[in-house]
C-alpha cells in the first residue's frame, strides 16, 4: 500500500527561546503527523507552548525564538531548512493562518478589499481587479452579509466576528493545504464563537483543508478535531484520535483537566469539580523527570522524578501515545474516591430585593461644548427585578454588553439607578451612593475582581492590602488582632501565611484571586458579588478558585452573586439563573428550569453555543445569524428580534414582549420567568438542546446530574 | 509575541534600585548640604558629609543599573558633576572669582600661574570656573524640576481622577500655558519677576508643570479603570486617599524616565536664559554666563576656548541625563 | 469634521484671550508703568518726578485709564490689525513683526526643508529592525545630538565652520543685504538639535509598527518584505510622526529666539528678547499674541492630520 506524505509532519521538534536569564525551553520533543483532510485539535493551558508550535510552523518565531533541533516537514520538504523566499511562496499560499485577535491582525489603514486582494495578487500573479473579484466570492463563501460593503470598509468598521471571517477568507484565498488556528474564537463572544466554530467545520470539508485547530478549550476541540495532542509545559503528554483522548484518557494531566471542567454531569452538591493542585511551573523551574510530578496523584518518587519521560503507545495500532510512566498501572476505570459531596445548604430569608432597576446614561455625540449637544440615551439596565437569598448562589449570565456589568457597579453604588428600588437587608441603595453609604452598610456588600492582573495595588503588599479592609470596616482595631485576621483569611483563601509580605507580582494569577477573595471576605460580608471571577484563568486554576469561593461562601452562609458569561460555570454553582441580553432580563429561574424546556429563544441559542467537551452529549445546533445590536441603537420591541430563529414579523420588531411567568416556586415569591411573545404553547413544545447520545427525541431529555 | 508565552516573575525597576531605602538617605545627605551651601551661602564645611555620600551613591547607582551599558554612561557623567560640585571648595583650584591675568590659552603659563584651560578676559581661571560653574545649574536645575514634578503631580492626579469639572478647568489652563512656546514663556515670566534663581524655578514651573500634568492625568486615566480602584472605592475610600494611595505609587514608574530628560531640558533652559541674560546673575561663575560673558570677547579662532569650555560642560552634562533617561527606559522595557 | 474644526478654533479664541489677558495683567502692575517712564524719560527725571507730574505723565500716555478698559480698547484695536506702536524702534508694530516674522519664516523653512527627511529616512531605517546595529546607530546619533544644546550646538559651529575654516560668516546679521552664506549656521544650528528628537519618534513609531500583529499577518500572507514596510507599515509608522513634526513649529519659536540671538540674526525672536528687555510692551504682547497663535494653529493642523491620517478616527 502506497504510503501517503503527511501534510505536516514534526519530528522531535525542539524550540527555545533566548532570553537574558539564558536559554528557555518553549517546546521539548514535539511530535506531531497530520494526514490530508484532517483536523487536529492542541490543547493545553497558558505557557504550555502550543502558540510557540504554530508560529514555528510558520517560522515566525522573532528575534529570540529558534528550532534547537528536530524537523518541520511541510509536505515531505523540512521547512527549517528553507531560504526566507522559499517561505514566502508558502506562507499564504500553502499555509495560512487564523490569529486570536482579529482586530489587531488586519491592518488598520488598509480597506479590507486591498488587504485581501494582495494574496492572489503576490502569490498566483493575479491582476487586481480579478484578485478583489475573487475577494469577493470568498466574503460570500465565508458567509458575510453584504460583501460588497465590508470590502469597501476599513477594519475597524466591522464587528469583531465579521472580523474574524474576514480573517478567515483572507486564509482561505488561495486553497492552502494547511490552516493553523490559534485561539480563533478566544476574543468573541459565545453565540458569535458557534457560527465561527460551524464555519470552520464547513470550509475544512468544502476546501479539502487539513486544519491545526489550537485552544484551551476541550470542547471547541471536540466540535472540530479528528485528533488531538495535548500539551503541558512544552511537551506533549499526549496525543490520540478525540474519542480515545476524551474517553480513554491515559494520562494523569489529561484526566485533571476534565475532572476540572464542569461538565453537564457535575454538580457542586454530588459531583464536585477536582482541581488540579499545585500550579504550572515555570519555563525555568521545570522539575526532573515528568514535569506534571508535583502536581500528580500517582506521583511515585524515585521513579517518575528521574529522568525525561518519553511518549509511550498505549494499544498497538491505536495511534494512541501518552508520556506517562505509570499510565499502564492506572486504575483508570476506578471511581476517583477523594471526592466528598457537599450537603445542600438551605436558603434563608430574602437578602437582596430589586425592583424594576433602570440604569440609562446618556451619552453626548459629537457636542461642540459650548453648544447644545445631540445626546442620546443608552438604556443599560431595563426592567430588572429578581432576588436573592441568604447562602444562595445567583448568577447573572450574559454575553459582553447585556448590561451586567453596570448592574455590578450600581449595586455597589459606584453608579446609582435612574429608577427602581434596591432593597438590601433593610436599607434601599438604589438611589445611594457608595460616598453616602455607611461602613457598616459597605461592608456587608462586597465584591470579588474580574482580572486577577487588575484587582490587588502593585505597589503595595498583600497583607497591607487586606489589613486595610480589616481597618476600614473596624473589624479589628489593635495591630495584634488585625495581623492575626489577616493570617487567618489567609488560611481561609489556603494561601501560606508568608504571603502577606509579598508583593501582588510575586504572585500566580490563581494566587492573587485568592487574596482577592480573602480581601472580599475581610469584613464578613453578607453579600458578595464575583464579576467573573475566573473567567481570566487557566482551567486547571478555575477549579481550585471556584471551589474556594463555594466554600467559603457555604461557610459563612453569604448570598453569592455571580457574574459569568460561561453557561457551564453557572449550571454547576448556580441555584437560580438570570439570563440578560441588552440590558434586560431575557429569562429567569431555578438552574433546572433554565436548562431544561421551556426555553426563551436566546437563552436556547445560548445553551447550543457553549462547547461541551462530553463525547456522550449530543447538541441541537442552532447557530445565531446577524451580530449583537449596539446599546446605542437597539431594536424596537423585544431587543432579541433581530437573531432570534422564532420571531413573529410585526410583532416581536414592534412591541415589547410580556413576562410570561411558566411556573413559580413553592413560595410563591418568585418562579420560572420568560420575556417572549411567543405563545405557551410553542415555548412548551420546544426541544431539550443536550441529550444523550442515543436517547430518541421523546424521552425526557434533560440531563440529570450523574449520581 | 510568542514570548509573552512564557511567563516569568517580573521585578519592576523599583526593585532593580537594589535598596531604595538608604538610596534615598545617601541623596538626602549629599542633597541638603549642596542645597544650603550654594542657595543660602553656608559655610565650605557643611559639603564635608556630602563627598563621601556622592561617591557612595556613585557605586550603588552603578550596581543598581549595571545591565544597561547606556546607563552606566549616563550615570558616570552626572555624578561626575556632582561630584565636581560637592567637593570643589576642597578641590586645588584658584579662586574662580578673582582676575589673575586674561587671555591665558589653555595648558599655559602667565603672571606665574599655570592655567590648565586658560583663562577669560577678565584673567580668571577657566578650570575652576567650570568646576564651580556646575553647582548652581545643578542645584536650580534639579530644585526647579521638583517644583514642577509636585505641582503637576498634583494637578494630575486631580484632573485624572475627579474628571468632570476639575479636568475642565485644569485642562484648560494647562493648554493656554502649554500654547505659550517655552522660551517666549521664560521671557515674559522672568521679565516680569526679574532674574534670579528662585524666580527661574517658578518659571520652570510655569513651563513644565502643565505637561507633566498631562502626562500625570492619562497615566491616572489608564489606572483608575484598574479594578484596584474600584475596590477601593466600592471600600468607600475617600478620594484623597485613593489618590495618595492607590494611584500616586504606580503613577511614580513611568514619571522617572521623564524625570531624567525634564532634568536635561531645565538644564538647558537654565544655561540659555544666563546666556540671554534672564537667569542666573554674576559674578558667581555658572556656565551660561561664562557664555555671555565672552561670547563678543571670543569671536576669534585663538580665543574660542573660552565658548568651547562652558559649551561642552553644558553637553556632558544634559548628554548624562539624557543616557540615564534612555538606559531607564531600556531596563523598564525589559521588566 | 467641521464641528471639530469650529471646536477647536473656538478653543483657539478662548486660549488666545487667557494668554492676552494674563499679559496685560502681567504689564499693568505699577513697577512696569514705572519702568516704561524710566525708558522714556531717563532714570533721573523720573526719581525727580512728583507724585502729580507722575500721575499727569500716566494720563498723557493714556496709562491711567481702568485696566479692563484699556484691555478691551486694545482688543478692539487688534482685531482692527493695530499691534500699537514701538517705543524702542519708533514704528507701527504691525509692519515691523511681519518683517521679522518673513525673516524667521525662510530660516524655519529651511530648518524644515532639511530637518524632515533627515529625520524621517534615519527614523525609519531604525525602527525597521529593532536592535540592529544601524537602530543602534541611529538611536545613539539622535541622543547625541539632541543632548547638545543649541547655544553650544551655535558655538561648536561658528568655532569649527567659521572661525577655524572660515567657510562661512560667523554672525548673521545681514547688514549689508540678504546672504546665504549667513543663514548656513542659523539653519544648521536648530537641525541638529531638532531632527534627533523626530528620529527618535519615527523611530519608536515605527518599532511598534513592526512588532504589531497586522505585520506578523502581511508577513505570514507571505508579502515580500519590501511590500510589507512600504504598504502596510509605513502608512501607519507615519501617523505619529507627523503630528509631532507638525508642533515643531511651537518649538522652533523657542529655539528661534537662542540662535537669532547667537548669530545676531534679525528676526522674529530676536525681536521679541529686545523688546522684553526694553519694555517694549506692546511689541512683547502683540509677538506673543503671534506666538500663541502659531502654536495653537499648528496643534489644530496636527489634530486635522491625525484624524485625516488615521482611518480609525476619521470614520467613528
Amino acid at each position: 500500500m502506497d504510503e501517503v506524505t503527511p501534510v505536516l509532519e514534526c519530528r522531535d521538534l525542539c524550540i527555545s527561546y533566548k532570553t537574558r536569564a539564558g536559554e528557555i525551553p518553549a517546546v521539548i520533543d514535539f511530535n506531531l503527523k497530520l494526514m490530508p483532510n484532517e483536523s487536529h485539535g492542541i490543547v493545553g493551558e497558558s505557557g504550555c507552548g502550543k502558540s510557540t508550535v504554530a508560529l514555528a510552523i510558520m517560522q515566525y518565531l522573532g528575534a529570540n525564538g529558534y528550532v534547537k533541533s528536530g524537523q518541520i516537514l511541510f509536505n515531505g520538504h523540512d521547512m527549517t531548512a528553507m531560504s526566507q523566499e522559499e517561505l514566502r511562496k508558502l506562507r499564504g499560499s500553502q499555509i495560512a493562518m487564523v490569529y486570536q485577535e482579529p482586530m489587531a491582525s488586519l491592518n488598520p489603514a488598509m480597506k479590507i478589499s486591498d488587504q485581501l486582494a494582495e494574496v492572489p495578487m503576490f502569490h498566483d500573479g493575479t491582476n487586481e481587479a480579478d484578485a478583489k473579484m475573487k475577494a469577493l466570492q470568498m466574503l460570500e463563501k465565508v458567509k458575510l452579509p453584504d460583501p460588497s460593503r465590508i470590502m469597501n470598509s476599513y477594519p475597524h468598521q466591522i464587528s469583531g466576528g465579521q472580523q474574524q471571517r474576514v480573517v478567515i477568507a483572507m486564509a482561505l484565498l488561495s486553497n492552502p493545504k494547511l490552516l493553523l488556528l490559534d485561539e480563533p474564537t478566544t476574543a468573541l463572544d459565545v453565540t458569535v464563537e458557534a457560527g465561527i466554530v460551524e464555519l470552520i467545520r464547513d470550509v475544512a470539508i468544502e476546501f479539502n483543508t487539513s486544519l491545526i485547530f489550537i485552544s484551551h478549550n476541550l470542547g471547541l476541540i471536540l466540535e472540530t478535531c479528528d485528533r488531538l495532542t495535548v500539551m503541558y509545559s512544552g511537551q506533549a503528554v499526549e496525543i490520540g484520535d478525540i474519542g480515545d483522548v476524551f474517553d480513554t484518557m491515559r494520562h494523569p494531566y489529561t484526566r485533571g483537566l476534565f475532572n476540572s471542567i464542569p461538565l453537564p454531569g457535575a454538580d457542586k452538591k454530588s459531583k464536585p469539580l477536582l482541581p488540579i493542585r499545585g500550579q504550572l511551573p515555570l519555563p525555568h523551574e521545570r522539575p526532573t523527570g515528568c514535569y506534571f510530578g508535583p502536581r500528580c496523584d500517582f506521583f511515585e518518587e524515585g521513579r517518575c522524578d528521574q529522568e525525561l519521560v518519553e511518549l509511550e503507545e498505549m494499544a498497538e495500532g491505536k495511534n494512541h501515545f501518552a508520556r506517562c510512566l505509570k499510565s499502564r498501572e492506572i486504575d483508570w476505570a476506578a471511581e476517583q474516591a477523594t471526592v466528598i459531596g457537599r450537603d445542600a445548604v438551605l436558603p434563608g430569608e430574602v437578602v437582596l430585593d430589586i425592583k424594576d432597576l433602570q440604569k440609562h446614561y446618556r451619552v453626548e455625540r459629537g457636542g461642540l461644548f459650548l453648544f447644545g449637544a445631540e445626546a442620546s440615551t443608552v438604556k443599560a439596565n431595563e426592567g430588572i427585578s429578581f432576588h436573592a437569598r441568604e447562602a444562595e448562589t445567583v448568577a447573572i449570565v450574559g454575553e459582553s454588553g447585556c448590561g451586567k456589568s453596570t448592574f455590578a457597579k450600581v449595586l455597589m453604588g459606584l453608579e446609582d439607578a435612574t429608577s427602581g428600588n434596591i432593597q438590601f437587608g433593610d436599607i434601599e441603595l438604589g438611589s445611594l451612593t457608595v460616598q453616602d453609604r455607611k461602613a457598616d452598610t459597605i461592608s456587608k456588600l462586597q465584591m470579588v475582581f474580574q482580572n486577577p492582573f487588575d484587582t490587588l495595588n502593585p505597589s503595595h503588599t498583600i497583607g497591607h492590602q487586606i489589613s486595610r479592609v480589616i481597618r476600614k470596616f473596624g473589624v479589628e482595631k489593635e495591630p495584634a488582632k488585625v495581623e492575626a485576621r489577616v493570617m487567618e483569611l489567609l488560611d481561609i483563601v489556603k494561601l501560606p501565611r508568608d504571603f502577606a509580605k509579598r508583593r501582588p507580582r510575586q504572585l500566580s494569577g490563581g494566587q492573587k484571586q485568592r487574596v482577592g477573595i480573602a480581601r472580599a471576605f475581610a469584613g464578613n460580608p453578607s453579600m458578595v458579588i464575583a464579576d467573573e471571577p475566573v473567567s481570566a484563568l487557566d482551567v486547571s486554576v478555575q477549579a481550585a478558585v471556584t471551589e474556594l469561593l463555594m466554600d467559603i461562601q457555604r461557610d459563612h452562609r453569604t448570598t453569592l452573586l455571580f457574574i459569568s458569561h460561561d453557561l457551564s460555570v453557572v449550571r454547576y454553582l448556580a441555584d437560580h439563573i438570570v439570563v440578560m441580553y441588552l440590558g434586560q432580563i431575557m429569562e429567569q429561574g431555578r438552574t433546572d428550569e433554565i436548562f431544561s424546556p421551556p426555553y426563551h429563544p436566546y437563552t436556547e441559542a445560548l445553551l447550543s453555543a457553549v462547547p461541551v467537551a462530553d463525547t456522550s452529549i449530543e447538541k441541537r445546533k442552532i447557530v445565531l445569524q446577524g451580530e449583537l445590536p449596539s446599546s446605542l441603537n437597539p431594536p424596537k420591541g423585544c431587543p432579541f428580534s433581530t437573531r432570534c430563529q422564532y420571531k413573529i414579523d410585526g410583532l416581536c420588531d414592534m412591541e415589547v414582549p410580556p413576562v410570561r411567568t411558566v411556573s413559580m416556586d413553592v413560595d410563591r415569591l418568585r418562579g420560572h420567568q420568560i420575556l417572549c411573545h411567543l405563545s405557551e404553547e410553542t415555548l412548551n413544545n420546544m426541544l431539550p438542546v443536550f441529550r444523550s447520545k442515543g436517547s430518541s427525541d421523546k424521552e425526557e431529555g434533560q440531563l440529570e446530574p450523574a449520581e | 509575541m510568542p514570548v509573552a508565552d512564557l511567563e516569568f516573575p517580573r521585578s519592576s525597576m523599583f526593585e532593580r534600585l537594589a535598596k531604595p531605602k538608604p538610596m534615598l538617605i545617601l541623596f538626602a545627605i549629599m542633597w541638603v548640604p549642596l542645597t544650603l551651601y550654594v542657595m543660602f551661602g553656608l559655610d565650605d564645611v557643611v559639603l564635608l558629609p556630602a563627598i563621601p555620600a556622592t561617591i557612595a551613591l556613585y557605586f550603588i547607582c552603578l550596581w543598581a543599573f549595571r545591565e544597561s551599558t547606556v546607563a552606566l554612561v549616563g550615570l558616570s557623567l552626572v555624578f561626575f558633576w556632582l561630584i565636581m560640585a560637592v567637593s570643589a571648595p576642597y578641590l586645588p583650584l584658584l579662586d574662580p572669582n578673582k582676575p589673575i591675568a586674561p587671555f591665558a590659552t589653555p595648558w599655559t603659563e602667565k603672571k606665574e600661574t599655570f592655567f590648565v584651560l586658560g583663562s577669560d578676559f577678565k584673567g580668571r581661571d577657566l578650570l575652576s570656573r567650570m568646576i564651580w560653574g556646575c553647582q548652581r545649574v545643578l542645584i536650580w536645575g534639579v530644585s526647579a524640576t521638583a517644583v514642577a514634578y509636585v505641582v503637576g503631580t498634583v494637578f494630575g492626579l486631580i484632573a485624572g481622577y475627579l474628571s468632570g469639572w476639575w479636568d475642565e478647568v485644569i485642562s484648560f489652563i494647562s493648554n493656554v500655558f502649554l500654547s505659550f512656546p517655552v522660551m517666549v514663556l521664560f521671557i515674559v515670566v522672568l521679565n516680569y519677576l526679574g532674574p534670579s534663581g528662585f524666580n527661574i524655578v517658578i518659571a520652570v514651573t510655569f513651563a513644565s508643570a502643565p505637561a507633566i500634568m498631562r502626562i500625570v492625568r492619562g497615566l491616572t486615566l489608564d489606572i483608575k479603570t484598574r479594578d484596584y480602584v474600584f475596590a477601593a472605592q466600592t471600600r468607600g475610600e475617600h478620594p484623597l486617599y485613593i489618590m495618595l494611595v492607590e494611584l500616586l505609587p504606580n503613577v511614580r514608574g513611568p514619571l522617572i524616565v521623564d524625570a531624567c530628560l525634564r532634568l536635561g531640558y531645565t538644564t538647558v533652559a537654565i544655561t540659555t536664559l544666563t546666556f540671554l541674560g534672564l537667569g542666573l546673575q554674576p559674578p558667581d561663575p555658572d556656565w551660561g554666563l561664562m557664555i555671555r560673558e565672552s561670547a563678543r570677547v571670543a569671536m576669534l579662532w585663538k580665543f574660542s576656548y573660552m565658548l568651547l569650555v562652558p559649551a561642552l560642560s553644558v553637553s556632558s552634562l544634559i548628554l548624562g541625563f539624557n543616557l540615564l533617561a534612555d538606559g531607564l527606559r531600556e531596563i523598564s522595557l525589559r521588566d | 469634521m467641521t464641528k471639530f474644526l469650529l471646536k477647536r478654533i473656538l478653543q483657539m479664541i478662548l486660549i488666545m484671550l487667557t494668554a492676552s489677558f494674563i499679559l496685560f495683567v502681567i504689564f499693568d502692575t505699577p513697577e512696569f508703568k514705572k519702568r516704561l517712564a524710566v525708558q522714556e524719560l531717563g532714570g533721573f527725571a523720573v526719581s525727580a518726578l512728583t507724585d502729580a507730574s507722575y500721575e499727569s505723565w500716566l494720563e498723557k500716555k493714556g496709562l491711567n485709564v481702568p485696566f479692563y478698559e484699556r484691555y478691551s480698547n486694545w482688543i478692539g484695536a487688534v482685531v482692527k490689525g493695530d499691534f500699537g506702536f514701538s517705543q524702542e524702534k519708533n514704528r507701527e508694530v504691525g509692519p515691523l513683526l511681519w518683517d521679522k516674522l518673513k525673516k524667521t519664516g525662510i530660516l524655519a523653512f529651511w530648518v524644515f526643508a532639511l530637518m524632515i527627511p533627515l529625520s524621517l529616512v534615519l527614523g525609519v531605517l531604525a525602527g525597521m529592525k529593532e536592535g540592529s546595529l544601524q537602530d543602534r546607530s541611529v538611536s545613539f546619533i539622535s541622543v547625541f545630538f539632541t543632548s547638545i544644546p543649541e547655544i553650544a550646538t551655535a558655538i561648536l559651529l561658528t568655532v569649527f565652520l567659521a572661525l577655524g575654516l572660515g567657510l562661512v560668516p560667523a554672525k548673521s546679521a545681514m547688514i549689508s543685504g540678504f546672504d546665504w552664506k549667513a543663514l548656513v549656521l542659523p539653519v544648521l544650528t536648530l537641525v541638529i538639535y531638532d531632527f534627533g528628537y523626530v528620529a527618535r519618534m519615527t523611530r519608536a513609531s515605527m518599532a511598534e509598527v513592526m512588532t504589531s500583529q497586522y505585520i506578523r499577518t502581511a508577513i505570514l500572507k507571505g508579502l515580500p518584505y519590501r511590500r510589507v514596510i512600504m504598504k502596510h507599515a509605513l502608512r501607519n509608522a507615519l501617523i505619529a510622526p507627523f503630528t509631532i513634526i507638525v508642533l515643531q513649529l511651537n518649538w522652533l519659536l523657542s529655539g528661534v529666539v537662542v540662535v537669532e540671538v547667537f548669530f545676531e540674526y534679525d528676526g522674529f525672536g530676536k525681536l521679541l528678547l529686545e523688546a522684553a528687555l526694553f519694555p517694549d510692551i506692546e511689541v512683547v504682547q502683540a509677538c506673543t499674541l503671534v506666538a500663541v497663535l502659531v502654536a495653537v494653529l499648528s496643534q489644530i493642523i496636527s489634530d486635522i492630520g491625525y484624524t485625516f491620517l488615521n482611518p480609525r478616527i476619521r470614520f467613528s
